[in-house]
């Protein structure tokens, strides 16, 4: 191996490890969303460990804890998990995942952040290096957290249980955020769809069974940015 | 078994199918403009749609209480590019301040 390739290991890998340290904060805001929507640790957990997609859990436990149902809580994870449809096409090229148990495994890995990883890679060796060492780095720290958070949650009463209150809400904000700004693709008509979601399901929220008015706002905002070109 | 765990492994089976078929079907079938779009419109609607439920109602009933300040504070705190903890702590201290003031 070459200096130069040696050194685009080495960064490879120290950025993909870093991703997973960062990215283990948003599993204890995870973890102790969960436990406040409702859910139990074992619960928190199964989802860090079996779905592992951060936007469908926050998703999932987000319409749990309005009070939504099965349907309406399962519909709008799956809504979210759509992306990583989109991903795992894009990564094909670069991972060739061959043979059943190796395109098993890789899928459970297909998220924002390791298909970040992988795309920003210089070539397809180092895609495939960032792609696992970050995937897996962040599956370690996204579970280890989730269950410190649901944990820590767990114990909290008075004041700190209100303080848990508006954490959950300031999360999803912070998820939202990035895709609203300058660097993301159409960040106007993202601005529109994400006021047109709140408003809809705000309007919606006193006539739909709890949750219901989450889903449908998804629906009607994401058919109506779709066809308006 | 419980409406929550039936949720919870309904979703998580859902979630590893979608990714399970990015890695196997044919590219086109994803790459279809309207697909591509409705995907790249959905997270911002669900997301906006998750933070004002979470925010601003209780059941089927709209209400103000600490949660909005502290997403005020939140969105402020954005704005001003503060990490990701300091985000959740500055809501998380409003909200627990809004409780204590009542």
């Amino acid at each position: 191996m070459t200096d130069d390739a040696a050194t685009a290991r080495r960064a490879t890998i120290r950025d993909a490890l870093g991703l997973g340290v960062a990215v283990g904060l948003y599993g204890a805001a995870f973890g102790a969303a969960a436990v406040a929507a409702g859910l139990d640790a074992w619960q928190a957990c199964a989802l860090s460990l079996l779905m592992f997609t951060g936007a469908s859990q926050f998703a999932l436990v987000g319409v749990l804890g309005a009070g939504g149902g099965v349907l309406a809580a399962v519909g709008s994870a799956v809504l979210l998990g759509t992306r990583n449809t989109v991903y795992g096409v894009r990564l094909v090229p670069l991972l060739h995942p061959r043979g059943g148990l190796r395109r098993l495994g890789t899928a459970h890995l297909v998220i924002d952040e390791s298909t970040a990883l992988a795309l920003a890679a210089p070539d397809p060796g180092n895609a495939r290096l960032a792609f696992t060492v970050g995937g897996g780095s962040i599956f370690l720290g996204w579970n280890l957290t989730t269950l410190l958070g649901a944990l820590g949650a767990d114990a909290l009463t008075g004041p700190w249980l209100a303080a848990l209150d508006a954490v959950v809400p300031a999360a999803f904000l912070a998820l939202l955020w990035p895709r609203l700004q300058r660097a993301w693709s159409e960040p106007a008509a993202q601005r529109r769809v994400a006021l047109g979601g709140a408003v809809v399901a705000l309007v919606l929220t006193p006539v739909v069974p709890a949750g219901v008015q989450v889903v449908a706002a998804v629906v009607a905002v994401a058919l109506a940015g779709g066809w308006r070109r | 078994m419980s409406a929550t765990w039936v949720a919870v492994l309904a979703g998580c089976l859902g979630c590893y199918l979608l990714k399970l078929a990015g890695l196997s079907v044919p590219a086109a079938w994803v790459e279809h403009p309207v697909v591509r779009r409705v995907v790249d419109f959905v997270p911002a609607a669900l997301l906006a749609a998750l933070v004002a439920v979470q925010a601003a109602t209780s059941g089927s009933e709209l209400v103000v209480d600490g949660r909005l300040a502290g997403l005020a504070v939140a969105a402020l705190a954005l704005a001003l590019r503060a990490p990701f903890v300091v985000v959740l702590v500055l809501a998380g201290a409003t909200g627990a301040g809004v409780h204590l003031l009542q």
